[in-house]
Parts: structure tokens; C-alpha cells; sequence
């Protein structure tokens, strides 16, 4: 398996865990702390399943104050902290370290207060996104990020990577959707930062926040604000004869003064590949889908439809289905959604890349994936949130192949560096993790990421907060590259931190 | 002379030994000698939004005015990339060539300054946060910031962000930056999200003397799903006759054929889903019960550009304040206000002005107090030449304070830019 170079351990902390676990009990129920190998197994990894890394142990605190407590202690101690929620990320963000211990948001599991009043829901970390949309809808109210993983994501999560979704244009995205957090600081001090009135005066600590991939703090409460639901939710399906055609279109209806509420396509893999596994009856003679929905009052997104439809058809659409009600605008939506487990049933792995480019360069950017996919033989199909640019390649291989996992690997960061050459970068909403960590070079320089590293030790001055995360690991970014050591090898290189 | 010294030697002086840069790197080298020599700078634009926030007693004075253009504007991308102190007006008229614009409504801090329009620049609306009407709806300023450029207290260029709407790649300084007043970083360049701009604009305005009924109006605006994006109320408190006929004389439209306090709504769209939103809030408003007038996209546009202008307030000589509130609260802080100030309400009951004249100093902590218990905080946006200062311009407790000047050393170490402008240390 591929391994990737992680902070140095720190073996006076390995050699000292039976008295580490043994502190921690004192901090919460002892039945909070796991330790052994068959407990902690399941934390070893995140949702980039070909890392994983066993941690000290893990603790699963019940409230704020026993965060805090557990902090306190690392922070003295000098034991590294993994925060850790639903684990459902894909960048690699809540992969353990040997000589750390994780902290599971796993038991902050309830709504606290859900406030129609002041439009908001007040949460512990550890709800799923689609919770807080469950708790409000009776009333007509929904939170409006919704990843793809909004089932079993946690909303903490979600703060930590900035999660979007399919609605990120009109919406935003998380940092655009909460009102305010709860924070421990890694010394164990407890902050609230907002509440629930707007635009808290002084340094925006909650947008800093969200993002940072549990890198500044440890995330114990949230505040979110709802939206009512829009009135009427129509969506289009526009097949294309051609790549350019359909890019074409996308862009034309954006730059015409729509905003959908979403918008979406499909490559011709992808299309072929969802319509096998759900049905969804997608136009098989297309080279490009394009799923645009729209929200609004009545007329205002029949008005939208029609629009669209004339620019579909002035771009030589193959195809043009409006939702005629409810059931058909989620069939719609079917193969879309189910895009990741097609691809999964079509080969033994794969890998979901998240670059983000400006709309106008998707007909370019898609070419250039499929020269890629020739060049290393490997096949990927596109879903693309076209709304705001986020363009998710799933490479499919066989990781059981090393040299698959390698050429995977080469190709997923080839794409991200090719957003990067047409204006984009290089995640839109899994975040950096340690699967990008090496690519920041390519959107920043020394003098970019040592501000950013700067905040980070200002914040957390001993780096126990989820270190080795985010930022290239080696010393500067003219030693830039991603970083292979073979198993053969040390497993953790000693290796210079930044 | 030094080489620093040299360089700065060319870098335009006035007659008021302000700096002008002319770029980017001209503000890093000057930036890196003052950091040199420990020497305190205060950042300006063109001054138009320099009377908010404490005084700063800065060695010298740096205006980056000079770094003023668009860089980039690609209407179909939805974004703009300009330099920092590119003046708002141009900005906004090379939107609107494409139909578009800064959904969040830029407010117009010139009439309370001197009585005359004065967006100043786009560096000033990101250092200040503070959106117009429409921010309940779209968000503030910094929800439209999606990248920059700029010098740090060191003098090192640093950017973040990019030109796209997602993006989670290291921290996201474009907020950080957003309310921060020049504490952080000298801006060089923004990159701004655009919108299209609605077709057509229509203002419900209702007539409302029973006071209990202003945040059931604003509640039920704010659950519903008809996009209002503007509610405000305008009360003809306290019982002030200049007061009254100054709001009289401002908003003066030919279809507002009532005086007294009102609730205003605006409806944004094309012709048919106005008509269709119109009905629709009407019935959930009860508004036949109500006398209510409908102003037209001719009156329409100017009334919310009045509101954004706070031209109520203009040439004030007394304290202003703005106050955010958990809009649940609303009522309280309504009552509490009674008939002692004038204030109007906006962003569907969250955001009250209020003015305090020099005589009332003195309730300018009680309301800041009141504005704490009620879930929010106060900003004293001007003062008045007699203010004490006893109470503080901005609100910061403790444990955010401490963070605070973490976050500020490891941008400025030597609190080199704007020191004191927001808090003292900082």
C-alpha cells in the first residue's frame, strides 16, 4: 500500500500509553476511552480507506467540559489530538497518528434547541446534516448544505471541511449556513464564538474556523441557520451530442442571469454507468448530462425552465425532459446520486477527486481528463457541480495492484494540478487533508502557506492539534511532490516538520 | 541612506507626508521598513469610512488609493477581480453594463458623514463587514469575498482564496480579513462574486401603529418562501417633530399617501412572479386589514437606496449606533428603545440604528448592555465630537480577545498596522 510521510513519533508517548489511557478514564467514563486493538480498529481509517494508521486510543467524551478536560491534559502532556467525526471525509483529515489519541464527537448527538424564531437549530457536532433537516421540515424548514454523504456526515464535520453540496451557487456553502460554534483551543480553553444574530463584529474567528479541517480547535457546538423551503423545485435533463456542446450550454445559462439551484453533469461513463445501476432512464446516446434544477415561486421557474430549454436547444441538445412533477424531478436525480456506488460496482476501487474549475473551461478541463485516462490506462468517469465549477473524477482501479494505486494516484493529482493551471483549485469541499497536502504548492508559495502556518501556531502552539494535516509536510515547496515510501521502509520517515 | 530608505525616497510623499504606493510591491517595501525600524502605520483608502473605529495613533500614514482599477471582470465566471482601493462606483457601474451586481448591497456611509453620496472603496467595505438590506437574504460582505491579495505586518505579499465560489484549500483568510478594519493585512487585491441583478424591484409598504405587530410582520416575512429581500421598519419615534418631517421629506414618494410609522418589504423578480409573490404575501401578511401602499420600480429602487444610504441619519452630529440583535429579541429592544431614540430597524428585525446625542453619552453603555443581554453586540459607528469614550466603539470579551491577538501577531508581530483602531493591543 502507498504510505505517505506523517509527523515524526514521538515513541516517550507510544512507550507511556497504559498510563495516558488510564489519565483519560479520570476524564470521562472509563468506558469512554478505547485502547484495545479490536476497539479501535474501526477509527483506523477515514472514508480514504487506503490510509489507515492505528492511534494510541480513543476517546469518546460525552460533553464540553470533559473536552476541554481531555485537551487540558494532552496540551500538558504534549499528546497529539485527532479530531474525529462521522468519518466520513475523503481527504485523509481524521487519519490517526500511532502517538496520538482521536477524539470521537461520536456521543454529541443531539439537537439542543431548535429555534423557529430566530431561524436557526442549535447542535452538538456529532448530528448528521440530515438530522437537522429532519428535526425542521415539519414546518416546512431544511438546512441548505447538503453533501452527498449528508446521511452520515456530522454538521462538526461539516464545519471542519466547509462541506457544499449540489446548491452551493445559490446557497453557499457551511461557512455561509452557520451562525455560530462553541470551540475547546487545544490549551483547553472553552470559546463561543457568534450565536445567533449575523455578522459577529471583530476578527471573523467562525469563517476562520470553518475549513480548517480540525486543525485550530475542537468543534463542541453548532448553531445553523434554516431556510424555508422554496415554493415550487423543477429541474431539467438535457442530453448533448458532444462534451463542448454541453459545457457550452452550462456556461451560457449562467451567464444569462440564471441561477439555478443546482446544476449538474454527467460524462458519458458516468452516464452509462448510473443508468446500469439505478435505472434511472438517463438518454444513453448522450455524450454530456446535465441536470439543471431551479426554485422558486411558480412562475418565476417555469420562466427559468423555458429559458433554459431555448438555450439547451440553441447548444443542440439530443434530448430535453422537464420534471413534470415531484417523482419525476427525484427520478431525475436517481442516477446522479447514486453515482459513487455505480462506479464502485464497476471496478474493485475507486478514487473521487474534488478540484473545483471556473465554469467556462469544463469542455477544456474534461478533454484533458480523458487524455489522462489514455495516458495511464485507467478509466475515470465526471460528475460535475456546474453550478459552482466543483468537478468530482472518479478513477476507477484495483487497489489490490500497487502500481494501479500508483498510476491512480498520478493521474488524481494530474487533474488537480490541471484545475489549477485553468483558474481552479484544488478542493472544493473534501478538503486537503493528507491526500492533497503536497498539491497546496501548487496554489501557494512559501510566503502563502507560512501565514497560514503561522495562524495555525499562534492558535496551537505546540502543533498537537491533527498535525501533518493540510500543509506540505516537508520543508518548503520547492521539495514539492507527493510522498511515497514503500512498506519496506520506515513507516513514518523522520522527516523534517514545517 | 540605506537602500530602504532609497526606495522609499521614491515612493510619493504629499505635502502631509502620506505615502502613496503605487503597487503591490511599493507596499511591501514600505511595509518591510517600517517593520524594520518598529515604526506603526495607519492604512487609508480615500477616507470615506475612516471615522469608524477608535482613533489610531500611527508614526505614519500609508493610503493605498493608488492601487484603483479592475483587473479582471468575467460576467459568465460571476466574478471580479479588482484592487483594493478600486472606488465602489466603479465597481458598480461596470456590473451593471452586464446586469449584475454585489448582492450585498454596499451601504453609502457618505450621507452620515457630510450629507453627500461616498462609497469610498471596495478595500473599505471588506475591512468594515457592513451589508445593506439584503443581508438577511444573501449574506454579508464577507459571503461575496472569494479571494485576495495583500501585504502582511511583516511586509510579505500573501494571498488566499481564488476566483471560485468552493474552495476549501488552507484557511479562509478572505473572511478573516472581512471586519478587521486594516488590523491585518494591507490589501492589494479583492476578488468579489457577482450576481445578476433582479429584472424589477417592488416595495410593499404598511401602515403599522400598534407596535406588537412589527416582529409578527417580520417573522412571518422571514419564514416565508416568497425571497423577500428587504424589511424594515421606520418608526415615527420618538415623538420628535424634526425627526418626523425629515423622514417625511426623505421618503417622499408619489404612491406612499400615508405619514406615520410603516413596515416596508421589497419584492424582487420579473413582472409576473412580483404579481405572483405580491399575493402571496398579502394573504400571509393578513395585509387587507392593513392600509398599505405599493410602490412601483420607479420608487421602489430609491426608497431601499435611501435606507442603504442611512440617509435618515445624515450629516448626524450625534452617535450612531449600530446594533445586531437575535431577531426574536426584537421586540424587547423595540420597547426598550421606546420613545427615548430615533432608530429605524432593518434586515427583518436583526439590525437596529439608533442615535444618541452627545446630552445622552451617558446610555450609550446601558444600550450596549441591553444589546449583550439580547444575543448580540454594538458598534458606535460615529461619534459625536463630544463623545467620553467611556464605553468602547466595538464589544470583545475576554477569551475572543485573547484570540484575537494571537491571530493578530501572527499576521502584524509587531502590531505594526492600524494599531488600536479595534481594541486596544490590537
Amino acid at each position: 500500500m502507498t504510505q505517505i510521510a506523517l509527523p515524526k513519533i514521538d515513541r516517550s508517548i507510544v512507550s507511556r500509553k497504559d498510563e495516558i489511557v488510564k489519565s483519560l478514564s479520570k476524564l470521562t467514563n472509563s468506558e469512554n476511552v478505547l485502547s484495545h486493538a479490536d476497539e479501535i480498529k474501526p477509527y483506523e481509517t477515514d472514508a480514504l480507506a487506503v490510509y489507515t494508521q492505528t492511534p494510541l486510543a480513543v476517546v469518546l467524551p460525552e460533553n464540553t467540559s470533559e473536552v476541554s478536560e481531555i485537551l487540558k491534559y494532552c496540551y500538558e502532556e504534549n499528546i497529539k489530538v485527532i479530531p474525529r467525526g462521522a468519518g466520513t471525509g475523503l481527504s485523509g483529515g481524521a487519519l490517526p497518528l500511532q502517538d496520538a489519541i482521536v477524539l470521537g464527537l461520536g456521543k454529541f448527538n443531539k439537537i439542543l434547541k431548535i429555534d423557529f424564531e430566530n431561524r436557526c437549530v442549535v447542535t452538538q457536532p456529532g448530528v448528521t446534516n440530515l438530522g437537522i433537516t429532519h428535526a425542521v421540515q415539519h414546518k416546512g424548514f431544511y438546512y441548505a448544505p447538503d453533501p452527498s454523504s449528508q446521511l452520515a456526515c456530522s454538521i462538526g464535520g461539516n464545519v471542519a471541511e466547509n462541506s457544499g453540496g449540489v446548491h452551493s451557487l445559490k446557497y453557499g456553502t457551511t461557512t455561509n449556513n452557520i451562525l455560530g460554534v462553541e470551540m475547546v483551543m487545544m490549551d483547553g480553553t472553552i470559546t463561543r464564538i457568534g450565536g445567533k444574530s449575523f455578522d459577529q463584529e471583530g476578527y471573523d474567528l467562525m469563517g476562520l474556523i470553518c475549513g480548517s479541517e480540525g486543525l485550530l480547535g475542537v468543534v463542541t457546538e453548532v448553531t445553523v441557520k434554516i431556510l424555508k423551503k422554496p415554493e415550487v423545485v423543477k429541474a431539467a435533463l438535457i442530453g448533448f451530442p458532444s462534451i463542448q456542446e454541453g459545457g457550452d450550454a452550462a456556461s451560457e445559462i449562467i451567464s444569462s442571469g440564471i441561477v439555478p439551484a443546482g446544476m449538474e453533469i454527467m460524462d458519458k461513463a458516468l452516464i452509462d454507468a448510473t443508468d446500469n445501476f439505478s435505472k434511472a432512464g438517463y438518454p444513453r446516446d448522450a455524450e454530456l448530462l446535465v441536470i439543471v434544477e431551479l426554485d422558486g415561486t411558480e412562475s418565476e421557474v417555469n420562466e427559468l425552465l423555458k429559458k433554459v430549454s431555448e438555450i439547451a436547444k440553441k447548444n443542440n441538445c439530443s434530448s430535453l425532459k422537464l420534471s413534470k412533477n415531484e417523482k419525476e424531478r427525484l427520478s431525475f436525480w436517481a442516477g446522479r446520486k447514486a453515482a459513487f456506488p455505480a462506479c464502485g460496482a464497476m471496478a474493485p476501487d475507486y478514487y473521487c477527486m474534488d478540484g473545483v474549475i471556473p465554469r467556462g473551461k469544463l469542455s477544456q478541463t474534461l478533454l484533458e481528463i480523458q487524455k489522462l485516462s489514455k495516458k495511464y490506462n485507467l478509466p475515470v468517469a465526471n460528475c460535475f457541480h456546474a453550478g459552482d465549477g466543483n468537478l468530482h473524477p472518479l478513477i476507477m482501479f484495483d487497489g489490490s495492484d500497487k502500481e494501479q494505486l500508483r498510476k491512480t494516484e498520478e493521474f488524481g493529482a494530474e487533474i488537480l494540478k490541471t484545475c489549477v493551471r485553468l483558474g481552479g483549485v484544488i478542493s472544493g469541499e473534501h478538503g486537503i487533508g493528507i491526500e492533497k497536502r503536497e498539491l497546496m504548492c501548487e496554489m501557494f508559495n512559501d510566503k502563502d502557506i507560512q501565514q497560514q502556518l503561522d495562524i495555525k501556531q499562534s492558535l496551537d502552539e505546540k502543533n498537537l492539534l491533527n498535525p501533518g494535516k493540510v500543509y506540505p509536510i516537508l520543508k518548503k515547496c520547492v521539495e514539492e511532490g507527493r510522498v511515497h515510501v514503500h512498506k519496506t521502509e520506515n513507516k513514518f520517515p523522520d522527516l523534517p516538520r514545517f | 541612506m540605506s537602500t530602504k530608505q532609497k526606495i522609499n525616497s521614491q515612493i510619493f510623499q504629499d505635502s502631509n507626508d502620506i505615502f502613496y504606493p503605487k503597487d503591490e510591491i511599493e507596499v511591501s517595501d514600505l511595509v518591510k521598513d517600517f517593520y524594520k525600524k518598529n515604526s506603526s502605520i495607519e492604512l487609508t483608502g480615500t477616507n470615506s469610512k475612516n471615522f469608524i473605529g477608535n482613533k489610531t495613533q500611527a508614526a505614519n500614514k500609508v493610503s493605498l488609493s493608488k492601487l484603483s482599477g479592475i483587473i479582471e471582470y468575467l460576467p459568465e465566471e460571476l466574478y471580479i477581480k479588482v484592487k483594493a482601493c478600486t472606488p465602489m462606483k466603479e465597481i458598480e457601474e461596470a456590473l451593471d453594463k452586464n446586469n449584475q451586481e454585489l448582492a450585498f448591497e454596499p451601504l453609502d456611509f457618505g450621507y452620515i458623514k457630510n450629507g453627500k453620496t461616498n462609497k469610498g472603496t471596495i478595500g473599505g467595505y471588506l475591512s468594515c463587514n457592513y451589508a445593506g438590506s439584503r443581508r438577511f437574504k444573501v449574506g454579508s460582505v464577507r459571503d461575496h469575498v472569494l479571494g485576495f491579495r495583500g501585504v502582511n505586518g511583516k511586509g510579505d505579499i500573501i494571498k488566499s482564496g481564488g476566483t471560485v465560489v468552493k474552495n476549501v484549500t488552507g484557511y479562509d483568510l478572505s473572511k478573516l480579513i472581512s471586519g478587521a478594519f486594516g488590523t491585518l493585512v494591507a490589501l492589494t487585491e479583492i476578488t468579489l462574486k457577482v450576481l445578476p441583478k433582479k429584472q424589477l424591484s417592488n416595495t410593499i409598504v404598511i401602515k403599522v401603529d400598534d407596535r406588537k405587530k412589527i416582529y409578527d410582520f417580520f417573522d412571518k416575512i422571514a419564514s416565508s418562501s416568497s425571497e423577500i429581500t428587504g424589511a424594515v421598519f421606520l418608526p415615527d419615534e420618538p415623538d420628535d417633530g424634526m425627526f418626523v418631517k425629515n423622514k417625511e421629506t426623505i421618503f417622499k414618494f408619489n404612491d406612499l399617501d400615508f405619514t406615520g410609522s410603516y413596515l416596508a418589504l421589497r419584492l424582487e423578480g420579473d413582472k409576473v412572479s412580483i404579481n405572483e409573490k405580491t399575493k402571496k404575501i398579502t394573504k400571509e401578511l393578513d395585509l387587507n386589514k392593513f392600509k398599505i401602499a405599493i410602490l412601483d420600480n420607479y420608487q421602489s429602487s430609491p426608497f431601499w437606496k435611501k435606507i442603504n444610504n442611512l440617509e435618515l441619519f445624515q450629516n448626524t452630529k450625534n452617535n450612531l449606533l449600530r446594533i445586531v440583535i437575535e431577531p426574536a429579541n426584537g421586540s424587547e429592544m423595540m420597547s426598550y428603545l421606546g420613545n427615548k431614540f430615533k432608530y429605524y430597524i432593518d434586515w427583518c428585525g436583526s439590525l437596529f440604528w439608533v442615535e444618541v446625542p452627545p446630552k445622552k453619552n451617558n446610555k450609550v453603555s446601558e444600550i450596549k448592555k441591553k444589546s449583550i443581554e439580547l444575543g448580540g453586540y454594538m458598534t458606535i459607528v460615529k461619534t459625536s465630537e463630544e463623545y467620553d469614550y467611556e464605553e468602547t466603539i466595538f464589544t470583545v470579551e475576554p477569551v475572543r480577545l485573547m484570540i484575537s491577538e494571537k491571530i493578530k501577531k501572527s499576521f502584524d508581530p509587531k502590531r505594526i498596522f492600524n494599531p488600536g483602531k479595534m481594541y486596544r493591543g490590537i
